[in-house]
């Protein structure tokens, strides 16, 4: 029989606020994390900007003994270890163990290993110094690089698997652990995701001028979803991370339940049907949200909030379009919808977990967050949704489940549906 | 450099690499880095990187294999040190 699987942990490295409680205040009072990077400007960037986590490198060694501290490079690592650390002590359990926990797994997304960091190899090699690089590089550049820093500091002992679907990674990364909790391959799974956007990252999201690039002097309303003076995304950094358990092994050891993954979807859209490496094909995007409603036997009615993808470009119209006819609802019927990227930017791989921490907090708390910058939002979104279902200010009110999809580049969905725990 | 100035010096190359700080505090030439201090197998190679850009010297594949105690190390280092 499938299991249910609750939420008992979680850990987040936002660019409006690192770890929950900071997280919480910061997206309850609509606190943007964007900033203004001189070092952009100095790099002839069009956009100038970024949702770049206040992350100090010290706090590292409250996680990890200095042995691996030192040598430690890559930031992508380093964000992913912080809210991976973070959710599992919250959950109420040690870091040190003896054994490996069988019981527990892990899925972590990132997209691509710490290119700065990087840079360093290759200068070394080019200069015929590759004898010079030492051990730690290997493990910082492979892609398992998170997952394999995490599953290593809590001797996780299940399956341990790293995820990559672009700006899809990280709902995808919750439900393929989630997957294996109810279909019984695991008792508890360590989730999330995590992406640094490093200034070669960056340079290339720039080239395909699909960045912000008219607010580089007012950083706070930069980053625009569903406006009609949307220019763009805010590239984002950051980590989320979640304990997801089987609802008997967590109520066994009386852990805190903050909330159930009810199910989920992934898909792709097979960039066909105008679906493309960079665009979505509405066909896919819509089935996907169907699969995920029904996994959940759910209906779309008992939807309260949508947290979008929503990044603020011109496929923000279409994502609306897609949710209204795959939940066959529409002006005051529309769901709350918000999307957390108005004030941290687009975290990439890290963006649907660091979401769906948001999505999580609340359902808890009760209440939706607001979207910074819609003080115009787009015609062609409000001829669909009645404006009062796109809050600028926060609502407080009872969300009991929340909708949260990405979609990424290579046609890729990925849409959970989250709940109160009951 | 005698061999103890060595040895001193030595501790410092090594110490980011023990978490086992009270040992190395205490080393001898017949200290194992493995297996009392610890040391990640992989690390060894930084060490030895280390201390080649710490003294200037070069230490081959053969002489790097060699460097598995305190004692070897310092013999690796002062035969290059000559």
């Amino acid at each position: 029989m499938a299991k249910r699987v609750v939420i008992t942990g979680m850990g987040v490295v936002a660019p409006n606020g690192i770890g929950v409680p900071a997280f919480l205040h910061a997206i309850q009072n609509g606190i943007t994390g964007i900033k203004f990077m001189p070092h952009y400007r100095e790099l002839n960037f069009s956009c100038q900007l970024a949702g770049m986590p206040d992350f100090k490198w010290d706090t590292l060694s409250n996680y990890i003994s200095d042995v691996t501290l030192h040598g430690l490079k890559g930031t992508n690592i380093a964000y992913g270890l912080v809210a991976a650390l973070d959710a599992w002590a919250d959950s109420g359990m040690p870091y040190d163990t003896d054994e490996p926990r069988w019981e527990t797994g892990c899925v972590f997304g990132n997209s691509i290993a710490d290119t700065e960091a990087m840079k360093n190899v290759i200068l070394k090699v080019d200069n015929k110094e590759a004898k010079k690089l030492g051990s730690r590089v290997v493990e910082q550049a492979m892609n398992s690089g998170p997952t394999s820093y995490i599953s290593g500091r809590l001797g996780l002992g299940n399956k341990v698997i790293t995820n990559s679907a672009a700006c899809a990674t990280g709902t995808q990364a919750i439900l393929m652990g989630y997957e294996y909790i109810k279909h019984g391959y695991a008792k508890r799974m360590l989730v999330g995701s995590t992406e640094h956007v490093d200034t070669y990252v960056y340079g290339a999201f720039d080239s395909m001028r699909v960045l912000s690039r008219r607010y580089n002097d007012d950083p706070e309303h930069a980053s625009r979803p569903m406006s009609i003076s949307a220019g763009g995304f805010i590239p984002g950094s950051g980590a989320g991370a979640l304990v997801l358990e089987d609802l008997d092994f967590a109520l066994a050891r009386n852990a805190k339940i903050y909330g159930e993954v009810l199910g989920g979807s992934s898909n792709s859209g097979g960039q066909r049907l105008g679906g493309t490496m960079t665009s979505a094909n509405s066909t896919g995007v819509i089935r996907c949200i169907n699969e995920a409603l029904e996994s959940s036997g759910i209906n779309p009615k008992q939807i309260d909030l949508i947290s979008g993808h929503l990044t603020a470009t011109n496929a923000d119209k279409q994502e609306i379009k897609n949710w209204s006819e795959a939940l066959n609802r529409k002006g005051e019927d529309f769901p709350d919808t918000n999307s957390l990227k108005s004030m941290i930017g687009h975290c990439l791989s890290a963006a649907g977990s660091i979401e769906t921490v948001a999505s999580i907090l609340q359902i808890v708390h009760g209440f939706v967050h607001p979207n910074l910058n819609l003080d115009d939002p787009n015609p062609e979104i409000t001829e669909i949704v009645n404006v009062k279902r796109l809050p600028i200010k926060m609502i407080k009110k009872e969300v009991n489940i929340v909708a949260k999809a990405n979609f990424g580049f290579g046609d890729v969905n990925s849409c959970l549906i989250l709940s109160k725990y009951n | 450099m005698t061999r103890q100035e060595i040895l001193t010096e030595l501790k410092k190359v090594i110490s980011p690499y023990t978490t086992n700080k009270e040992m190395l505090a205490d080393i001898n030439e017949n200290t194992d880095l493995i297996r009392d201090l610890k040391i990640n197998s992989a690390n060894l190679v930084d060490i030895i990187i280390d201390a080649e850009a710490k003294y200037n010297i070069e230490i081959d594949y053969d002489a790097a294999d060699k460097m598995m105690n305190v004692g070897t190390c310092i013999d690796v280092i002062s035969e290059r040190l000559k």
